[in-house]
């Protein structure tokens, strides 16, 4: 296991290099000279040449990323063009809002879709079951950003009842949630139903009904224990997909996490920060998968043993 | 490196529809059968009727269309729908909403048609690689693909404008450049699985070249998973383009596209729920109709993927 886990994390730090490699050398080739961003349109020559020697514009691509890389390591991500802060601190100011909000959306698609997955597995083609799924697929059909219009148009236009933007309060969190935790909702509830169908029909369910133990205790205790063990291994994946899901629904409710910085400043041309913002978000998807192995490994001690 | 399903090792038998041919039909070939099979699927029957209209809608959107996409009338602007001439209301430059609608149709089918083509291709390619040759190179390729899957494609598509600068086309290809990892998988895995039947070994005997075993034997056996895959990315395409374009980075207007069309009925929200709700809904019809077919196909063509 925890050479399995070692093997894991090493594999990390490669990725996390060329993530940020991609990103810095992507940046770099948009055609627009940074030292004017930085300044603006009404710099002198003689400004210029400054900003360039200061930025490190005038060293080879290769020395930049070296350099960039170097001031990572000093938690130094450079200065926003638009605002002339720290890139760090908008990063630091925005991250506890998206964790926020992806850690109740999680929370709620999972409270939701678990019961439900496993209520339609255990009542297989009856009327639940089929409300269930369809349910389901109508989740997954309907984008968070035009479920959040609507959450919005209903809940704060109509009834008046919870507010459309902003992040002052508990209750501004509650829409955002929902309109991020509906398809994680949907697909999860598909994927507890199959796999809690594909273990009833294993023989060790057999096994445990022949030699007479209750229903309950073989669903309790046989069943769903090794129905989560798919469920529990897509959690990395689930976390990725928030993160991408998160650009946008907090884009439609002004929440100022990490996927409003993003989008804002790809908007405004603010360099600096789109590149940290998106290496920071690769890398966490990255970390989300080794999570996710991880959970696999431990939920599934076949998967423990079978890779050293 | 283990997430969920290993495909690997899961049996399949190489020719598709010849379970399911009972004593009293006559068979008329494989292709016949599913053909028959599909129309009788109900989940597959509703999504080919909901892709075939919104097709039809688009291919003949400036036929259809009541008036062009584009035409202004600030004297009609904001009608409500099942006004005079406007049978889905107006927006704020008094553009027919339903028009816009239909020519939104042809951006959404012809993103997804180019990201899964793209993406079908390289998966297809690397898949086979890394499936039939094994050893090394699977490695490698299993490493590459497992970096790539499960990244959220939004950031990617992200990464993209924000070096090309707003607009679709570039956007297309840069995330059909990310997608195809979710093809390599499953391909990766029937074609492992496949080569353990005696026709591959016997193509092999026989002095068949490794290309020919690969066009010829492996890939028309494993058509069903790649199919129902593609349906799936069609969807997953369809929801990228609304949401870059909900951004404002995809298509640019005057263009309409259901995801700008939602930008725009964000800002009008409280005035004019019709331009929140309508692009929308078509997008989930859409998606729901991919979604739909996917299932279909699946049950049909391939009864032992019902996991995922």
């Amino acid at each position: 296991m925890s050479a399995f886990l070692i093997r894991r994390v090493l594999l990390l730090i490669p990725m996390a290099f060329v993530l940020s490699a991609i990103v810095f050398w992507s940046i770099r080739l948009i055609p627009v000279d940074p030292a004017s961003l930085v300044l603006g349109p009404f710099a002198t020559p003689e400004q210029k040449v400054l900003a360039t020697k200061k930025l490190g514009l005038d060293k080879p691509v290769y020395v930049q990323y070296a350099l960039y890389l170097k001031n990572v390591g000093q938690g130094d991500l450079g200065l926003s063009t638009r605002s002339g802060k720290p890139v760090t601190d908008l990063i630091l100011h925005a991250l506890p809002y998206t964790l926020m909000l992806g850690g109740v959306a999680l929370a709620i698609s999972y409270l939701l879709a678990i019961p439900m997955g496993i209520l339609s597995a255990l009542r297989q083609n009856t009327f639940v079951d089929q409300f269930c799924m369809m349910f389901a697929l109508i989740g997954m059909a309907i984008p968070a950003f035009w479920l959040g219009l609507l959450l919005i148009l209903v809940f704060s236009v109509r009834l008046n009842w919870l507010p459309a933007i902003g992040a002052d309060s508990w209750r501004h969190l509650i829409l955002p949630a929902f309109a991020l935790a509906l398809e994680g909702t949907a697909l999860t509830a598909r994927l507890t139903r199959s796999a809690t169908l594909e273990v009833l029909r294993q023989d060790y369910i057999r096994v445990a009904r022949a030699k007479g133990l209750n229903e309950r205790k073989v669903i309790w205790g046989h069943a769903l224990r090794n129905a989560m063990i798919p469920i529990i291994s897509l959690t990395g994946l689930r976390l990725g997909w928030i993160v991408g899901g998160a650009v946008i629904v907090e884009q439609i409710f002004a929440w100022p996490g990490m996927g409003r910085l993003l989008v804002e400043s790809i908007l405004n041309r603010d360099y600096p920060v789109v590149q940290a913002v998106l290496v920071l978000l690769g890398i966490s998807v990255v970390l989300a998968n080794l999570i996710a192995d991880v959970l696999y490994a431990l939920v599934d001690p076949r998967v423990r043993h079978a890779s050293r | 490196m283990g997430n969920v399903q290993s495909t690997g090792s899961r049996v399949s038998s190489p020719v598709s529809g010849e379970s399911s041919t009972s004593l009293e039909e006559p068979t008329h070939g494989v292709w016949a059968d599913t053909l028959r099979q599909l129309l009788r699927n109900r989940s597959a029957t509703v999504g080919f009727v909901f892709i075939g209209v919104l097709i039809l809608i688009g291919v003949l959107a400036p036929y259809l269309a009541p008036y062009p996409y584009d035409q202004q009338d600030l004297m009609t602007s904001l009608l409500p729908p099942l006004s005079d001439g406007h049978v889905l209301g107006t927006d704020q430059f008094g553009r027919d909403t339903l028009s816009r609608i239909m020519w939104g149709a042809r951006v959404s089918i012809q993103v997804g048609l180019v990201v899964t083509g793209v993406s079908m291709v390289i998966g297809l390619v690397i898949g086979c690689l890394a499936g039939y040759y094994g050893g090394f190179v699977d490695l490698l390729l299993s490493y590459l693909i497992d970096l790539v899957w499960g990244f959220p494609l939004i950031l990617v598509a992200l990464l993209f404008v924000t070096v090309m600068g707003p607009g679709l086309s570039g956007a297309m290809l840069a995330i059909g450049l990310v997608a195809w990892a979710g093809f390599a998988r499953i391909v990766r895995g029937e074609v492992i699985a496949l080569r353990e039947w005696g026709f591959i070994l016997s193509a092999q005997t026989l002095g068949a070249s490794d290309a020919r075993i690969i066009v010829r034997h492996i890939l028309p056996n494993m058509l069903g998973p790649v199919l129902v895959m593609a349906s799936y990315t069609m969807a997953a395409a369809v929801i990228i383009e609304a949401s870059l374009s909900f951004l404002g980075l995809g298509v640019q207007p005057p263009q309409p596209s259901w995801g700008s069309m939602l930008n725009d009925g964000r800002a009008f929200v409280n005035r004019a729920y019709w331009m929140a709700v309508f692009p929308g809904l078509a997008i989930a019809i859409l998606v729901l109709g991919f979604n739909l077919l996917g299932d279909g196909l699946r049950d049909v063509l391939d009864p032992r993927m019902q996991n995922r």
